[in-house]
């Protein structure tokens, strides 16, 4: 259509391509008034106090290999052989040494879970199969007893493997009560929709500390006298119970942005309820709400990052760990900058694929 | 199964003359269900209750928040009351409390002036400071708060050097591995008299405000509202601080033997929480300002200038306005997270009341007592910060013919 306005139109002269010029750049970006000038040569002294030490102490003064943490005292920079000594212990803490190749696995396998997820066209019945398939291979690496491999107990499930399973599974079993809590939030039965309320403030009102807490010395009141649960399986219900409300909520707002048409289509069709929640509702309610889900799952995997207050050992606790040895002490922006390194790449790749999802699933909506 | 039930009892209900709602199948079906689930959510409250109750028998813990008066029999870092050890348990958790709403009260104030600017500095046409923001934001919130709580807290416990070699940033203000030192004013009377002439400075200038604007209506004649404004809240307090022999004098911090004495105090764990807290915030609070101010459109700030507004005031009386009623509930949601992260206080030492129930139940075996007294604590805070945000919401809501 465009075509045949532009041939009765009058042909058009490309308009002049600035010089894209490092000068005119500058002047645009960085001195483009008095205050922008005053900005740029403020920054440009922080850049310069800051810069020079920063790099002094990470590259010139760090040391790469030593024996010991004396020898990084000495040299006075950054103990990089901190992280080239202790990675594996970070990584994967007190797993039997020989055996870190099964945690490695697991890491890897969380990994292609991820990257299966991030594909639109297993979306569905597929997708679900790969997350339980690879949740039941992560549990076989990780307790072993079979195959030839030895049995590692839940409180040798240390660092990153620890981190991604308490955010992974987490998430997996409060998807299914949290479905159950947006729909019981929006059902004409009172009762329901007065529990569903109840529970999801309840527990969006208080802090994941609290439940930890509840978890680690409250539930063993609640349990009939003799039967003890796992520690790791205790955290792993706090997570969930907690996730579940918040995930709840993005379902619901899924449910409330579908058309009334949906639901009385579903009616027309002759479906009850759950035929129609199944086929009808709950396929397109979710697919809206992909990105805020991502952006929750996010925020799990930070929040894991707590069980350290009820003494789990994952990725932060380790480094933390690591930190205590009496020979390292004190190279804890070493430790840190590593472990921060690994939350951030996950986080950071995650967000940014929330965000082009949801510019991908704006785009059908913009006209 | 349940599915062909319903289209079943729906299509007799369409042939036949319609049942009294009494005898309505899917009404009735609806009570049953409804009290079958009350039934089994009794049913298993009334288990734990048992657990609970043998259990406890068995450990010899009585029921009751009768704990609560009994002795504490611990230290207390730092509190805005007084607390020793022979206190009950009951102030303890005051102590704590208090401390929890004194450090999310400065950490909401501080993170929300931090955020704003990082949010404006995002939009700003010079690359440095877009680029200074853009890798604060998304450094700090892709990496846990507790991480960071740990880096800051390190920072002041363990790199800070001793109170001999201690960092002195400005004049008379100290860090050192005791905490942050800084310089108090010295009491005077004439300090409540200022104090009360900026508080009538304030009625006055609020007066004069309604009264300018009253005659632009009426009048359509402008009053230099901002000069008149300026002069009434400085004018009373200085001319009182004039009046009273300008009294200034400042109790600086002074280095004895191997501490200082003098000035006011704030312990590294204070400092540690409410800095991770507000950084790690602000961050967050910076992406909500730059979509709020992004999301209006640029029509309207056309639209202030084709009315002959100038930028400040288009950016005052047109875009701000709008741009607040997109941030105001995403606003509110950060407001509740740090004060809910303050509970990771916990983790660095910091007595607030979640770590101070915490001792309290190690102590007294009272779980459920304690995280009742924790949960209450948060959903009352939570509470508190949701209605006073509708509040405000709703005092900024368009207001629509």
């Amino acid at each position: 259509m465009s075509d045949a306005a532009e041939r009765r139109l009058v042909p058009c002269e490309r308009p002049p391509v600035a010089a894209p010029s490092l000068i005119a750049w500058a002047r645009a970006n960085l001195f483009s008034s008095l205050a922008s000038t005053a900005a740029t040569v403020l920054a440009l002294l922080f850049i310069a106090e800051l810069a020079p030490p920063f790099l002094r102490w990470a590259v010139l003064d760090g040391t790469w290999s030593a024996g010991g943490g004396q020898q990084c005292r000495s040299a006075g920079g950054a103990c990089w052989a901190f992280i080239g000594v202790w990675f594996r212990f970070i990584l994967f803490g007190r797993f039997p040494y020989a055996e870190q190749w099964r945690p490695l696995v697991v890491v890897f396998i969380f990994l292609g879970m991820f990257l299966a997820s991030c594909d639109r066209r297993l979306w569905g019945r597929r997708l679900v199969a790969i997350w339980a398939l690879g949740a039941a291979l992560v549990l076989v690496l990780m307790f072993g007893g079979v195959l030839g491999m030895s049995f590692v107990d839940t409180a040798l499930w240390n660092g990153l493997p620890l981190t991604l399973i308490l955010a992974v599974f987490g998430m997996l079993l409060a998807f299914p009560l949290a479905i159950l809590l947006a729909l019981g939030r929006r059902s004409s039965l009172p009762v329901v929709r007065a529990l569903a309320v109840a529970y999801i403030e309840l527990i969006r009102g208080v802090p994941l500390v609290s439940l930890l807490f509840m978890a680690s010395v409250m539930l063993p009141l609640f349990l009939p006298s003799g039967l003890t649960i796992d520690k790791l399986l205790r955290a792993q219900v706090a997570i969930v119970l907690f996730s579940a409300a918040y995930i709840a909520e993005i379902v619901r707002g899924g449910l409330q942005a579908l058309g009334k048409g949906q639901h009385e289509a579903a009616d027309a069709l002759g479906f009850g309820y759950w035929r129609k929640m199944r086929l009808v509702i709950l396929p397109q309610a979710l697919a809206l709400v992909v990105p805020p889900l991502v952006n929750t799952f996010i925020g799990t995997f930070k929040d894991t990052s707590l069980v350290i207050i009820i003494g789990l050992f994952d990725l932060l606790s380790t480094a933390t760990a690591a930190l205590n040895d009496p020979n390292w002490r004190g190279f804890y922006w070493e430790a840190y900058i590593f472990v921060g390194f690994l939350y951030w790449c996950f986080c950071f790749f995650m967000s940014r694929y929330s965000r082009s999802l949801e510019r991908g699933l704006d785009r059908g909506e913009r006209r | 199964m349940t599915a062909e039930l319903v289209t079943e009892s729906a299509f007799d209900g369409g042939r036949r003359s319609r049942p009294p709602a009494s005898r309505n199948p899917s009404a009735i079906r609806a009570a049953v269900y409804q009290l079958l689930l009350i039934l089994g959510v009794v049913a298993v409250a009334i288990y734990l209750l048992h657990n609970v109750l043998a259990n406890r028998e068995r450990l010899g813990i009585a029921a009751g928040f009768g704990f609560l008066g009994r002795e504490a029999g611990f230290e207390i870092g730092e509190g805005l009351i007084a607390f020793t050890p022979a206190d009950s348990y009951a102030r303890a958790l005051l102590v704590g409390l208090l401390n929890t709403l004194y450090v999310a009260a400065l950490g909401i104030l501080l993170a929300t002036i931090i955020g704003t600017l990082l949010g404006i500095a995002r939009l700003s046409a010079n690359w440095l400071m877009r680029s200074f923001a853009a890798i604060w934001v998304d450094t700090v919130r892709n990496i846990p708060v507790l991480l960071q709580l740990f880096v800051w807290w390190n920072l002041l416990r363990v790199s800070a050097p001793g109170p001999r070699e201690a960092w002195q940033p400005f004049p008379s203000v100290f860090i050192s591995n005791r905490g942050l030192i800084l310089p108090v004013p010295v009491a005077n009377p004439a300090y409540s008299w200022i104090l009360g002439a900026f508080l009538v400075g304030i009625a006055a200038a609020l007066a004069m405000h309604r009264w300018a604007r009253r005659r632009q209506m009426a009048t359509g004649r402008r009053f230099p509202t901002g000069w008149a404004a300026a002069a009434l809240l400085l004018g009373p307090p200085l001319a009182v601080f004039l009046a009273a022999g300008m009294p200034f004098a400042l109790e600086r911090p002074v280095l004895h033997g191997f501490n200082f004495s003098g000035g006011k105090v704030v312990t590294p764990e204070f400092v540690a929480l409410l800095t991770g807290l507000v950084v790690y915030t602000a961050g967050f609070i910076a992406e909500i300002v730059r979509a709020g101010i992004l999301a209006v459109s640029a029509g309207q700030s056309e639209a202030a200038m084709a009315l002959g507004l100038r930028r400040p005031q288009s950016l005052r009386l047109v875009i701000l306005p709008q741009a607040l009623r997109l941030i105001v509930p995403p606003l509110t949601s950060q407001y509740l997270n740090l004060t809910k992260n303050s509970s990771l206080a916990v983790a660095i030492g910091f007595p607030d009341v979640t770590s101070i129930a915490n001792t309290t139940i190690n102590q007294t075996g009272q779980a459920i007592e304690g995280i009742a007294i924790i949960m209450a604590v948060y959903e009352s805070v939570s509470l508190l910060i949701s209605l006073l945000m509708n509040w405000y919401g709703r005092a900024t809501a368009l207001v629509e013919r």
